[in-house]
């Protein structure tokens, strides 16, 4: 495996695995958020006890999910940052982090707006919403120690600190609802996995659920892709491949195009001194 | 793996250990605070092994399911009375004024926030209501658990629990937590 995995090492093996990668996961994410969104929001019945106002399941439950799911990625990569110090992982802490953020945040709105409707309430400090803005926290946390610091790797090392030790809080989300007793309902659907209990959903609502997890799991990892690269290229653009990449030949590094690359040597600040 | 590397991997997995063992002890030390809400079997005999009773005065949070048939209105139908339960045979009532959450029927899960007025009366400032984690269309909720399935906009608790009788036909009749 590790055979496999070296070559890897190298910013530019990455970013042309990435390359090739993003379409694939990209296309069919943006067919399957359609697919279960129509299905869910259009087709599934509504629930006995809900009514409509349930189908805000079909964003809260991936985005949950996934937020979680992306900040144990992000913490592997911290785990491989701080030990085989490889400048692409703390890269991927960096591509990971603002997209975790995003998903955390859209499961505390959606929640909310669910939570109005029919707890009564937008917010309770319960033992499950608490955790979850806590994750929030984390991952702004992740992403502002990162830029902290004038020396890039320096931060990358704190921020990776930072993310593994987060990786707690990740059982204590899940458990919240178990071992306190909360105003959130307990897990449906990773209880399968967790408890090995079925699911408590109606199929004719699981399947479109389903595709729902799995539309969002494709489209932020070509989101998480489409960052790793652009912040490989970043870093990487005064090397030949990264020109030639960009079509840019030492031929003709005059006027406009030489320009365009002191502009974006200019926006790191400096940073890439290597 | 080189001498090096396995140093960093070993700080960095005690580095992991050590605050898994930390947070789990401030959690343990406090996990009957994050507890959101009492039960009225916590409310009546104490709770922990200590069996601390909440003092009479006290600002809490009940939590239990709605006693079929204890639902009482009063007034304008604005104040409202009903009995939580949660294992038995404790039962708290409590008493709200306000506009109750859809999702509020017999049977249902409630947390109401008030204040401890006798040792088994809330007078509550906040009713909300629980839903658990199952879902399904009204006609399996039918015939699995004999719930009859009323948009929230056709609810009519004046009618349908202002007395036993009425309460005992009207919807939600089992416990659907």
């Amino acid at each position: 495996m590790w055979r496999w995995l070296h070559p890897y090492a190298k910013p530019e093996a990455t970013f042309a695995l990435n390359q090739k990668l993003i379409p694939w996961f990209a296309i069919p994410g943006l067919v399957l958020v359609i697919v279960s969104f129509v299905w869910g929001l259009a087709f599934a019945p509504p629930d006995y006890q809900q009514g409509e106002s349930y189908r805000i399941i079909f964003v809260h439950v991936p985005s949950a999910m996934w937020a979680m799911g992306f900040y144990v990625g992000m913490a592997i990569a911290g785990v491989i940052a701080l030990v085989w110090q490889i400048r692409t992982a703390e890269l991927a802490i960096l591509a990971i982090a603002p997209v975790g953020a995003v998903l955390t945040f859209i499961s505390l709105f959606t929640g909310a707006i669910w939570g109005q409707p029919m707890w009564g309430t937008w917010w309770v400090w319960d033992a499950r919403l608490t955790a979850q803005l806590i994750l929030l926290f984390l991952y702004l946390g992740v992403m502002a120690l990162y830029v902290a610091f004038e020396d890039e790797r320096a931060g990358a090392k704190a921020a990776s600190i930072l993310a593994i030790v987060g990786v707690i809080n990740i059982p204590i989300i899940h458990y919240s609802v178990y071992w306190w007793n909360t105003l959130h309902q307990k897990s449906t659907v990773t209880r399968a996995i967790t408890r090995l209990e079925a699911p408590s959903i109606a199929p004719e609502m699981l399947w479109p659920l389903l595709v729902s997890i799995l539309a969002m799991l494709l489209v932020c990892a070509a989101l998480v892709l489409m960052r790793l690269n652009n912040e490989i290229l970043r870093r990487e653009i005064h090397r030949p491949w990264a020109l030639q990449h960009l079509g840019i030949s030492f031929a003709t590094t005059d006027g406009e195009q030489s320009g365009k690359q002191e502009n974006k040597k200019d926006q790191k600040g400096g940073a890439d001194a290597v | 793996m080189n001498p090096r590397r396995k140093k960093r991997l070993i700080m960095t997995s005690s580095i992991l250990v050590g605050a898994a063992f930390a947070t789990g002890l401030v959690l343990y030390a406090l996990s009957q605070n994050i507890d959101l809400f009492y039960t009225p079997t916590e409310i009546v005999q104490g709770k922990g092994s200590e069996a601390v009773k909440p003092e009479v005065g006290q600002r809490l949070r009940v939590g239990g399911l709605v006693v079929p048939g204890s639902v009482r209105r009063e007034g304008s139908g604005l104040t409202v009375a009903f009995n939580l339960i949660d294992v038995g045979p404790a039962e708290i009532t409590v008493e709200y004024e306000g506009i109750l959450p859809d999702l509020f029927r017999e049977g249902q899960g409630i947390v109401a926030q008030g204040i401890l007025v006798a040792p088994n009366r809330l007078q509550a400032s906040e009713v909300l209501a629980r839903h658990d984690e199952e879902y399904m269309p009204p006609g399996l909720a039918e015939a699995l658990k004999g719930i009859e399935h009323v948009p929230p906009s056709q609810q009519n608790y004046n009618q349908n629990y202002n007395n036993e009788e009425a309460a005992e036909k009207g919807s939600g009749g089992g416990y659907d937590r």
